[in-house]
């Protein structure tokens, strides 16, 4: 990357269910706090973008709504993956490459208690093969917490908990070199990231490792990291996660966070405890797809280069 | 200063109702191969997969790059799903076009598609939400008052919109991927089909169609190497704005003028009728050819009407518009602004075969979608930025 990216400011909300608000009065206030931290408004924004699933909401364009939360008047400069926000993010940094864009609005936001979210994410399988037999995001997460059993390279392997439910929104705001120093007297540096995928077939998978996160580890730049926050949906897979980057001994903070938002809200916890005092230099992670299918890896500073 | 990127490679799959012969995965592979033989790439040429397409409930599968993985060779490399509604082919494309002119990747592979045999459009479409009114007619309902707003606005005669919707049906004759292929179409025939949504006839209209689109994008150096002639991106640009409003004009949305001014100013073009050579727009109802051309700057407000009616839009016109055929003739919604996108390259790169506009060597790929808000723009030139 030719232009440093720094974090400099967010903001988030989870809530086990938000039954009273929609989407866009739950995110309205959020990306408000996010913004007046370091005095922005909408209209000073470069790029916006977000990360949500229509399939939560229960019908197609609901990310469209969403954007009501923002105030996209006059029009301005917007993207939306259909993923963790946490990849969003990873399009902002490098749409920022760009000269003249300086600035950018990345935020999250699921309601899964509104609907069965174990049953939900079956969705997500091959859709002529497995989905069919409707196998719940908790079951798969059970495979893989076996396997690590089985493998014997892992002591304690945690029982695997009910698939963590909680509704939420996540809001972070990116700027580049100067500008960030303008806006925040501790930018938090995104020093490298990187992501990747693996196979759906969890057959042809080594499901006790993650080759996925290792590799994206590997040119993220994962050294000499002195914290990492993890986006751990199901409490076994920190153990994989802790093996693939390298970790050892230093202290993790691990959650799930709500489907869609957990990701991005990592990043924005680990910016939280770098500008904190609580790290220097730490890595970040999120996660999509069962049993820890895609991984994106971050690595966050402190302090000037 | 950006780096350069470039198109070099493009595949499409046939585009028609119901693609029984393929899975969701054989469809993307089908589009994808393709891409990579015209540019003489293998997989493991690629770096990252960028893939984009229309809501998930057109298909029944949440997130499907997770599904799609391995079919596209993403395995071990990074894969980014982009959904902007209609406007998604083209953003996905733009996107994508970052992650090459930020220095990220070298060779990206990006796809689109929609299996819309796989679902119902109609009915993922209509889903009625609690506590607000429910219209329940697909997106011909939605637009059909607005067009009618820009007939009375422009005093538009109605033949127009069927002047149009001959003109790309004859098109499509020329384009071998073409969903509609309907030779025997006439004024007449248009004029005397069914009204769908007044003033919206069926052969006014898309059709549903199954089908995927790809291009691989590439750094300058690669671009130099590569068997056929690449078509540089010389501007890109999206902008999105509110589905309602009090200031929103849904007729000529100002998202759509904004984003024109930024891809032209990026592209050095001053006047894009005399500037570009043809232009491929997302025209899934007849009557946005006109409108468009108005949008877009071809023509001044309340006379793009006159450029169709005068032939200026017609393959032997002046600034041919949708010489594919367009979203008219083929649209794998998710695809639809691919298709655009991959159309203007095609036809600066002189590869567009019986459908090619002569000497073509700057052209404007559009995509929109929601409720006329979003809109992404890319130009690409058979010379260099």
């Amino acid at each position: 990357m030719r232009r440093d990216v720094a974090i400099v400011s967010w903001a988030s909300f989870e809530t086990p269910s938000e039954p009273a608000r929609n989407e866009v009065e739950m995110l309205l206030p959020v990306i408000q706090e996010a913004l007046g931290r370091v005095g922005l408004t909408q209209q000073d924004i470069g790029f916006t973008v977000s990360g949500s699933s229509d399939y939560l909401q229960g019908f197609p364009f609901a990310f469209v709504g969403a954007l009501d939360a923002v105030g996209a008047w006059p029009p301005i400069r917007e993207s939306h993956v259909e993923m963790d926000g946490a990849f969003a993010l990873y399009e902002a940094v490098n749409v920022l490459q760009e000269e003249g864009i300086d600035t950018a609005l990345v935020y999250a936001f699921a309601r899964p208690s509104r609907g069965e979210l174990d049953r939900t994410l079956a969705l997500q399988l091959d859709p002529y093969y497995v989905a069919p037999l409707w196998p719940d995001a908790r079951g798969l997460a059970a495979l893989q917490a076996q396997a690590m059993k089985d493998s014997g390279r892992y002591g304690d392997v945690p029982d695997v908990p009910p698939t963590y439910v909680a509704d939420g929104c996540v809001a972070v705001v990116l700027a580049v070199g100067d500008k960030a120093r303008e806006l925040t007297d501790n930018p938090v540096w995104i020093r490298g990231i990187d992501h990747r995928i693996e196979s759906p077939s969890l057959g042809v998978r080594d499901l006790t490792t993650s080759a996925s996160a290792k590799a994206a580890a590997s040119t993220a730049g994962v050294q000499d990291v002195d914290a990492a926050w993890l986006h751990v949906p199901y409490p076994h897979q920190e153990l994989v996660l802790r093996d693939a980057l390298g970790l050892d001994g230093q202290p993790v903070d691990s959650a799930a966070g709500p489907v869609m938002v957990g990701g991005l809200e990592r990043l924005a916890a680990a910016a939280a405890g770098i500008a904190g005092g609580r790290a220097r230099r730490a890595v970040a992670h999120a996660t999509s797809g069962p049993c820890l299918q895609q991984n994106l890896v971050a690595v966050l500073e402190g302090a000037e280069r | 200063m950006s780096a350069r990127v470039a198109v070099v490679g493009v595949g499409q799959t046939k585009y028609a109702a119901k693609r029984q012969d393929v899975s969701m995965a054989g469809l993307v592979r089908e589009a994808a191969k393709r891409a990579l033989d015209d540019a003489g790439m293998s997989w493991t040429d690629i770096d990252a997969v960028v893939i984009g397409k229309a809501p998930d409930m057109f298909e029944g599968v949440m997130m499907p790059e997770l599904y799609l993985a391995d079919a596209l060779g993403a395995v071990g490399k990074p894969m980014i799903r982009v959904h902007t509604a209609g406007s998604v082919g083209g953003s996905t494309g733009v996107m994508a076009s970052h992650l090459v002119s930020s220095g990220t990747h070298k060779r990206v592979l990006v796809v689109c598609f929609q299996k819309q045999s796989e679902s119902n459009a109609t009915w993922a479409l209509s889903i009625r939400l609690p506590f607000t009114g429910g219209s329940v007619t697909g997106a011909g309902g939605y637009f059909a008052p607005v067009i009618r707003a820009y007939m009375r606005r422009a005093n538009a005669p109605d033949h127009i919109g069927i002047k149009v919707a001959v003109k790309d049906r004859l098109n499509a004759l020329r384009n071998p991927y073409a969903h509609l292929k309907l030779p025997d179409i006439s004024e007449e025939k248009v004029r005397e089909s069914p009204m769908l949504w007044d003033p919206i006839r069926y052969l006014e209209t898309c059709p549903s169609s199954d089908g995927a689109c790809a291009v691989i994008l590439a750094d300058e150096d690669t671009a130099q190497g590569t068997p056929n002639p690449p078509a540089w991106i010389h501007g890109t640009a999206v902008r999105s704005e509110p589905t309602m409003g009090a200031g929103r004009d849904v007729v000529n949305p100002h998202a759509g003028r904004e984003c024109a001014k930024d891809v032209y100013a990026q592209a050095g073009v001053t006047d894009p009728r005399r500037d570009l050579d043809c232009a491929e727009i997302y025209v899934p109802f007849s009557w946005y050819e006109p409108m468009w051309m108005e949008n877009l700057g071809f023509a001044d407000e309340g006379t793009g009407w006159k450029m169709v009616d005068d032939g200026s839009t017609a393959f032997d016109g002046d600034i041919p518009i949708n010489p594919s055929g367009g979203v008219l003739s083929s649209n794998p919604i998710g695809a639809s602004g691919m298709c655009r996108f991959a159309e203007a390259a095609l036809q600066v790169r002189g590869m567009a075969g019986e459908h090619q506009v002569d000497g073509a060597r700057k052209a404007l790929g559009h995509a929109y979608g929601g409720g006329a808000q979003f809109f992404a723009m890319w130009i690409v030139g058979s010379e260099k930025p």
